[in-house]
């Protein structure tokens, strides 16, 4: 089944400039419904608010991080089966098996392409 | 007799562990810790935090290009397209270096915070207000010596550790193969 590129995408990062060249990144890939939060409680309420078809989150927030984000997503009923991809400088190997067992579809080491993006994005969603 | 060359050898290496521990607390004191808490680190920690914004104010003026880049792609014929398009990207992807050099930035800031409170710690340890380095070099306890550390504030965050340094950060690849496997 086709990829949906009109569905709502959510992206979470403390940083503008990272905001941004996701949300740009994300365009060129075909996405134009995308909305930003800032850190994962922002997140969680957006969420809650809308149904988003996924997820691409930065770990180190504050006050609310990343992987508290994806484990109050995977804990909530109407929300846990939002695909999710974490984002992160950090890439410890302590850090990966952490997120994976919270369930994280898939796990994007920064700095990254296009390419690397849009591969993540279709081993979670399918081809488009 | 028989302790006491042991006894005397004992009383000369307490001599010279006394004299050095004075040794080493005059040349603290001349470190002049409360200069470096006051006026050093907020100077460091200023520079560092100018270096956040001046990255991120450049990021956005090159993206701010890049779009017009992107925006004058649309105009062009197919394969000038292609290229401005390629080109806008590869700007794009370049301009994640500031956030990753702000993480880098606030690891060091958090460790010059890390320091300050160890020099709050030596500064009451010392009181250097009250007679100064003299008299710490001559051994009289200020009193403040022996005060409890106090509470470690270097507990681990919910944050992360910041970017490893490319030599010790596992690739994409590493990555991948985690996520595939059964840990």
């Amino acid at each position: 089944m086709a990829v949906d590129l009109q569905m709502p995408v959510l992206i979470v990062d403390d940083y503008a400039t990272m905001l941004r060249i996701v949300k740009n990144l994300l365009k060129q890939i075909g996405f134009e419904n995308v909305d930003e939060a800032t850190d994962g409680g922002a997140a969680f309420e957006m969420m809650k608010r809308k149904k988003y078809g996924l997820v691409i989150s930065d770990w180190n927030m504050q006050p609310v991080t990343g992987i508290e984000l994806l484990k109050n997503v995977r804990a909530d009923a109407d929300l846990r089966a939002t695909p999710f991809i974490m984002v992160t400088a950090e890439s410890k190997t302590d850090n990966v098996v952490e997120a994976k067992k919270a369930g994280v579809s898939n796990y994007i080491v920064k700095p990254f392409s296009s390419e690397i993006l849009k591969g993540k994005i279709e081993s979670v969603l399918g081809k488009f | 007799m028989n302790g006491w060359p042991n006894d005397r050898g004992l009383y000369l290496q307490l001599q010279r562990l006394s004299e050095f521990i004075n040794k080493t607390k005059a040349e603290i004191q001349a470190l002049k810790p409360s200069v470096m808490k006051t006026d050093f680190l907020p100077k460091a920690t200023d520079q560092l935090d100018a270096i956040v914004e001046a990255t991120a104010a450049a990021s956005h003026r090159i993206m701010d290009s890049a779009d017009v880049i992107m925006e004058l792609a649309g105009r062009m014929n197919p394969e000038d397209s292609q290229k401005a398009m390629a080109a806008a990207t590869s700007i794009f992807e370049a301009c994640t270096f500031q956030d990753i050099t702000g993480q880098r930035v606030t690891k060091v800031v958090e460790t010059l915070k890390t320091i300050e409170s160890h020099i709050d710690r030596m500064i009451a340890a010392f009181d250097e207000t009250a007679d100064g380095a003299a008299q710490v070099a001559a051994g009289v306890e200020s009193g403040e010596a022996e005060k409890p550390e106090g509470e470690k504030k270097e507990g681990k965050s919910s944050t992360l550790d910041g970017p490893a340094l490319p030599s010790h950060a596992p690739s994409q690849a590493d990555i991948d193969a985690i996520l595939a496997g059964d840990n």
